[in-house]
């Protein structure tokens, strides 16, 4: 399945990855490579197979509800950009 | 033309663990901002996430409550997004295999009649955090305490028909979290959280119409409102020979009307898939079945205990089945009073009059459920009249004491002392030639009702405390003597 600059583009934004308009092409025909592998998988029939939501044949273990962690606000926050208040400040965003 | 609403509610509802979904991070409501977000919630790399057991106790709880299927194997899947409040980029939610799958309840309507609402799922999944848009230095700030904190969205079907019936849903909603315990149910402080999917057709029409998704409506008043004007605003347009365009709208309650929040952006394409961090999560028919065991007495079937243990109406049992502590406190007054009907009637009337003119909740009464059935207790045997009562009701709210003390204190005894009635009765016939003059002459079908000037002269004599029965009996034995 071939994948128009279009379709690139507009995941790329859904992403937040830039693709400049040099490797633009590129970036498509890689795509349809890796869509045409999975249109091979695509045709096998799977009728009656369970879809598979995690390669490991294991089930998830689950933990008790206890509060084990400690207030570590001053360390995180030493990694942002900017902070203030003890909030993370980042560019204004209102929906 | 005649228009049906099609409403379906979309319910966030804050699980009260004590930590987070997939951290040990605490959920504490209030704390310091970010002082409750540990690596896992601000998505450090090399973390992983370890799903909270009690998380998944308390959703299957509600779907138990619910009469819904329980999966015995869920995913998680990533819901990806990006906001400054989702640190990780994505939501951990479920949505192909949910941990609660169809069910129904019954909601209770104001006219009295019930309908069934339909459960079409309900998934756990873990909140964001929140942003703070004032200014700072013309940034956002973001606290991240909540980002983690487990909560259910509970997914009806599109079954309800007016306004009306979706509070009342909602209400029900709200009364099966509250006394399974698993939630506080605090809309104020967005422990519970609805969104409210609209639309309208034509009476009879089968074909949906085109919805839209109202958002922030955040008290059941507001629902109320924002689901009358959003069917308003779509009916005109439809009326006008236009269209209702499918988009999310947001509910000003200030302006009591709903706007477009649709934004320049690319439509939102959360390209799900299941988590890899997450392995399915499977448990097994005897665990679910011991918490079937486990479940409190849920509103349903307490209403149906009171009415025929109490002798209640149903509107009065429905009354006092709605919360957890309402219900607590009829149960405590009345069994310390014996008085059921009274219990019930002081509890909906006067104690519910009170807490609403203070905007508190039944558990910080002023009144204690001893203390009302103290007064009870003195309404029962006539030490006091229910005039008097409602005087000691309110010296009671203004911390005075007990039902007893009061009476004591301020002599409210109801006089019960032949003797001292019958002076009363003497002094105001005495004091009453005309009426005594109009009660011999009026025909006989008319006396009762000319008593009730006597014995409204009498009470105010009495200051109200003289006993109602014996100023009814002494007064007719007295007038009809003169006649």
């Amino acid at each position: 399945m071939a994948v128009d600059t279009q379709t690139v583009e507009k995941l790329a934004e859904l992403a937040r990855i830039a693709i400049s308009n040099a490797t633009i092409e590129e970036v498509s025909s890689r795509l349809g490579d890796i869509l045409q592998l999975v249109d091979q998988l695509q045709a096998i029939n799977t009728d009656g197979v369970i879809p598979m939501a995690h390669p490991l044949d294991e089930v998830q273990t689950l933990r008790a509800d206890a509060v084990t962690e400690t207030d570590q606000r001053n360390s995180f926050l030493s990694l942002a950009p900017q902070s203030d208040e003890g909030l993370y400040l980042v560019p204004k965003v209102i929906d | 033309m005649e228009w049906e609403i099609v409403i379906g509610l979309e319910v966030h509802v804050q699980l009260s663990t004590e930590s987070k979904l997939f951290s040990g991070a605490s959920t504490r409501f209030g704390a310091a901002p970010n002082t409750q977000a540990c690596a896992v919630d601000l998505a450090m790399p090399g973390t992983l996430p370890v799903p909270n057991e009690q998380a998944f106790r308390y959703a299957i709880m509600f779907g138990l409550a619910m009469n819904a299927e329980i999966s015995k194997r869920s995913v998680f899947e990533r819901k990806n997004y990006f906001y400054p409040d989702l640190p990780k980029g994505y939501q951990t939610t479920q949505l192909e295999q949910p941990i609660v799958g169809a069910g129904e309840v019954e909601i209770h309507l104001e006219d009295g009649g019930s309908k069934k609402v339909r459960l079409h799922h309900a998934h756990l999944e873990e909140d964001a955090g929140k942003s703070l848009h004032e200014d700072f230095h013309g940034m956002s700030g973001i606290d991240l305490n909540r980002a983690g904190t487990p909560l259910i969205e509970i997914v009806s079907e599109p079954d309800m028909r007016s306004a009306a019936e979706a509070v009342a849903y909602l209400r029900k909603i709200h009364s099966i979290v509250t006394y399974l315990g698993i939630s506080d149910g605090d809309m104020s402080q967005g422990s519970l959280r609805c969104d409210a999917n609209v639309s309208v057709r034509l009476k009879g029409e089968e074909k949906l119409g085109t919805r839209t998704e109202l958002k922030n409506i955040n008290s059941f008043r507001f629902v109320e409102r924002a689901i009358k004007v959003e069917a308003e605003r779509q009916i005109d347009i439809l009326e006008d020979g236009g269209s209702i365009e499918q988009e999310t709208r947001l509910y000003d309650a200030d302006k009591n009307e709903t706007r477009s929040m649709r934004s320049k952006e690319v439509a939102n394409d959360y390209r799900y898939f299941p988590c890899p961090d997450l392995l399915p999560v499977v448990l097994t028919e005897e665990y679910i079945e011991q918490l079937r065991k486990e479940l409190p007495e849920l509103p349903d079937t307490k209403a149906e205990r009171f009415q025929s243990e109490f002798n209640l109406s149903a509107y009065d049992a429905d009354q006092l089945t709605q919360d957890r502590d309402s219900a607590e406190y009829f149960e405590t007054v009345c069994k310390s009073c014996g008085e059921p009907k009274l219990a019930a009637n002081w509890i909906t009337g006067e104690l519910a009059a009170l807490l609403n003119r203070k905007e508190i909740s039944i558990a910080e009464s002023p009144v204690s459920a001893t203390q009302l059935a103290g007064l009870i207790t003195r309404i029962k045997d006539n030490t006091i009249s229910s005039k008097i009562a409602k005087q000691v009701f309110e010296a009671i709210c203004e911390g005075e004491g007990s039902a007893d003390d009061i009476i004591e204190k301020r002599g409210l005894k109801q006089v019960s002392d032949t003797g001292a009635i019958e002076k009363m009765v003497d002094e105001v016939i005495a004091a009453s030639d005309a009426q005594v003059d109009n009660y011999r002459r009026a025909d006989e079908s008319k006396r009762p009702k000319m008593m009730g000037y006597f014995v409204g002269q009498i009470m105010k004599a009495s200051k109200g405390q003289a006993n109602p029965q014996m100023i009814n009996k002494i007064l007719k034995e007295k007038l009809d003597a003169l006649l």
